[in-house]
């Protein structure tokens, strides 16, 4: 087989478009982090409001960071790679405008609604009805653009990563159509078509594989591009990627019994929940070492590159997160761990060291590629924001390690005569200094992606053009 | 469930382990190298090309141990549809078994006090028996009455000798296990506003405060003694058999001020005090009452 690359005019308007909205959100939603964090540890910062209050804002956060950043993180990077990896321009014509602008209006309606109020209650699909319809039209529109693009391409074989945007992108789909099927009452209000606990099942199969395919598959599909691009090493193992796409995939859509166990929910569902979680370990790490491995030959490149850095520690985090899933998934170790902080340490283990670090890596790679420039303005900078995510990440999840454990552990504990031995305010204030542990672990983040956000900036509008054109043609 | 979805679900459980088993067997069949190779598929994509390394082995190993674990775990427990698994086990009789290990472990403890009264309590050899009492007062009732037991809006300081229903040890105990219902109608359709607030004048006057307004007290008094004084006495200062307070002294469930007050005439008040008899044991029941007890009677 020609081991000639081929490229063809790219369509990276709009992969200019999703990496700039990348970094605009994820200031926007991590700024809201970390006022929310703040009102855990000096509750008066939510300055009697309703619409600044932690039950409002809260939502608004977690749509900002998964939806809003890490989703304009997909939509660029994969468009990017898709295009590159198949050596043919987007397809789709104006759906690829619509899918841009119809995405945005997707997060500008989320983040009026949800401080107003209007939410559907379910946790990560809280958008009401008519924003949920504008959202799967955009989503259809951009498997129409994906596959069409696939379809057309100039290679032989669909690159991996490829396979894991595909699936990321079908298997989100059939999720929010499902989880968001509602009976509406009015413009703003809607009810759930699912009684009590398949309710809550099928809210968590939902919410799980928003886990397990947008921040996880997805993720992936970046991971199978930018680490063998930044590294120039080849990825380890081909038959590895076979083996762990698949059992991924397969395993991953059962686990979601696992955030309902020791509920209402039937014991053999349970069970099964348990049993896929752990199953799951080997398939998640098999991406890991695909990673890690790929760099063996290019480790001495770390010392110089600090997006590289970016990319290895997400793997880091990755393997760390998807270690501790399976093991919350235990129903012994869940008994503990569930309704603690531990659970929100585990989750920002994997959104800030994970999903966070490998989309920030991947967009100071493609920033200077898409935008015709040389390099990022400076590396130096990159760098000051690589420590920056790294401590803040270590200070955040530290945090909340401690607090979940601790949690557990005073909440259960019980005296001679069987009674509490405390209540539920003593845990709570013993987690103080652990809430502005964590505060300040976002401080750090946000002070990063403002300098990310500098970064970028001078980037895009320094006179450095690349000395190839917009498309270069060196690989 | 029925039989069909129980084979369904047995089914595609099995399928999907059995399945990806296959897969990792089979890749690792095919496998050309045994160590680590430079060799590649012979794919490109845009600059990248892919190895033809073999699973790493202990990558493989820990694939099959977490599919054997799965396996026995589900013939030990329940999770292929009806199947009910080897140990038996279900969430319900975990808890039934917990239940009944607390129930054998802690129920001598508190027997051991359940004959004494609330005065016996007070005694400094029952002192561990009080001090059980608190922690179950900890425990149940602190989240309204507060950790101090001096109470909150709308929930009453257990700490005065101001009792709603009367503060004898068997009445805390009969106010503990039945729980009350306290209702105070509301007056604001029949008074008027201006009879609302004559009346809080007249309400306040009570209680010794000054400066109100003689006509309007003049006004209120025998609108009083028509509408409030079944509940609250001739008097005012109440009837414990109905949970109608005393107001003539400084204690107020809901704020002293004049215009919570006049709110409380005008809109009335249903406060509620949840029934525990099956929630806790009558022993433990016994404990808390003679710990609140305690918290009036220090002196005795």
């Amino acid at each position: 087989m020609s081991t000639e690359t081929v490229h063809p005019t790219y369509n990276y308007k709009v992969v200019r478009q999703f990496s700039i909205m990348t970094v605009v959100w994820g200031i926007v939603g991590m700024s809201v982090g970390l006022l929310i964090a703040a009102q855990l540890v000096w509750p008066q910062m939510n300055f009697d409001t309703a619409w600044l209050s932690f039950g409002r804002l809260r939502p608004l956060h977690t749509n900002a960071v998964i939806f809003a950043f890490g989703g304009s993180a997909l939509f660029a990077t994969s468009y990017y790679v898709v295009q590159r990896t198949c050596q043919v321009t987007l397809f789709g014509g104006w759906l690829i405008p619509f899918s841009f602008w119809g995405w945005q209006l997707v997060i500008v309606l989320a983040a009026i609604t949800l401080p107003l109020g209007i939410t559907s209650t379910k946790e990560y699909a809280e958008l009401e009805w008519p924003i949920d319809i504008l959202l799967a039209l955009v989503w259809m529109a951009y498997l129409v653009i994906f596959v069409g693009t696939i379809h057309k391409r100039k290679t032989s074989h669909i690159y991996v990563g490829n396979w894991f945007y595909l699936a990321f992108i079908i298997v989100v789909l059939v999720l929010h159509i499902v989880n968001s099927a509602v009976i509406p009452i009015s413009l703003w209000k809607s009810y759930s078509i699912y009684p009590g606990t398949i309710d809550a099942m099928v809210q968590w199969w939902y919410g799980h594989n928003a886990v397990g395919f947008f921040l996880t598959a997805g993720f992936l599909g970046m991971m199978y591009y930018f680490v063998p691009k930044q590294s120039g090493r080849p990825i380890y193992s081909y038959r590895l990627s076979i083996v762990h796409f698949w059992a991924l995939i397969a395993t991953y859509i059962w686990a979601g019994g696992h955030h309902l166990h020791y509920t209402a929910l039937p014991d053999w569902t349970q069970s099964v929940a348990m049993v896929m979680s752990i199953i799951l370990l080997a398939p998640s790490w098999g991406g890991m070492i695909n990673g890690m491995m790929t760099l063996s030959g290019a480790w001495h490149k770390l010392r110089t590159d600090p997006i590289l850095r970016f990319l290895v520690v997400s793997l880091s985090f990755y393997g760390m997160s998807t270690f501790e899933g399976p093991m919350m998934a235990i129903k012994t170790v869940n008994a503990l761990s569930h309704y603690t902080d531990w659970t929100i340490g585990h989750v920002h283990a994997g959104a800030l060291g994970w999903v966070a670090m490998i989309s920030i890596g991947a967009t100071y790679h493609m920033i200077p590629k898409v935008f015709g420039k040389t390099g990022m303005h400076s590396t130096k900078l990159i760098n000051v924001h690589f420590w920056l995510a790294t401590a803040g990440t270590v200070l955040y999840i530290c945090a909340m390690w401690v607090n979940g454990i601790l949690q557990g552990l005073m909440w259960r504990a019980v005296n001679a005569d069987g009674t509490l031995t405390y209540s539920f305010v003593e845990a709570l204030e013993a987690s103080h200094p652990g809430y502005f542990v964590r505060w300040m672990g976002g401080v750090l983040w946000v002070a990063g992606m403002l300098i990310m956000a500098f970064n970028v900036w001078q980037t895009v509008r320094s006179d450095k053009a690349s000395t190839a054109n917009v498309n270069p043609q060196v690989a | 469930m029925s039989p069909f979805w129980s084979a369904w679900i047995s089914i595609i459980t099995l399928a999907v382990i059995f399945g990806c088993s296959a897969l990792l067997l089979m890749t690792r069949k095919s496998e050309k190298f045994k160590d680590a190779t430079e060799a590649t598929t012979g794919h490109v994509f845009d600059g990248i090309e892919e190895l033809d390394n073999p699973l790493p082995m202990w990558w493989f190993q820990l694939f099959v141990g977490t599919v054997i674990f799965g396996l026995i775990y589900l013939v030990l427990y329940p999770g292929l549809g009806n199947y009910k698994g080897v140990l038996g086990w279900t969430s319900v009789n975990q808890w039934e078994e917990e239940i009944q290990h607390a129930d054998n472990v802690y129920a001598p403890l508190f027997a051991r006090y359940a004959a004494l009264s609330a005065e016996d309590l007070l005694k400094d050899e029952n002192r561990a028996g009080l001090l059980m009492g608190q922690r179950l007062y900890s425990n149940s009732c602190s989240v309204c009455h507060g950790t101090a037991a001096t109470g909150a809006y709308g929930f009453p300081n257990l700490t005065d000798t101001d009792w709603l229903y009367g503060g004898s040890a068997e009445t805390i105990k009969e106010t503990i296990a039945n729980g009350r219902t306290g209702s105070m109608p509301a007056w604001g359709s029949v008074l008027g506003e201006s009879g609302v607030r004559d009346m809080t004048s007249y309400v306040l006057s009570l209680s010794g405060t000054t400066d109100l307004d003689a006509e309007a007290i003049a006004r209120a008094k025998p609108k009083f003694q028509a509408l409030c004084i079944a509940c609250h006495g001739s008097d005012g200062t109440g009837t414990q058999a109905l949970g109608a307070p005393n107001l003539t002294d400084k204690v107020w469930l809901y704020g002293s001020t004049y215009e919570k007050i006049a709110h409380t005439i005008r809109t009335g008040r249903a406060g509620s005090m949840p029934a525990h008899k099956d929630l806790l044991s009558e022993n433990k029941i016994n404990l808390i009452a003679g710990y609140v007890y305690s918290l009036s009677n220090k002196d005795k």
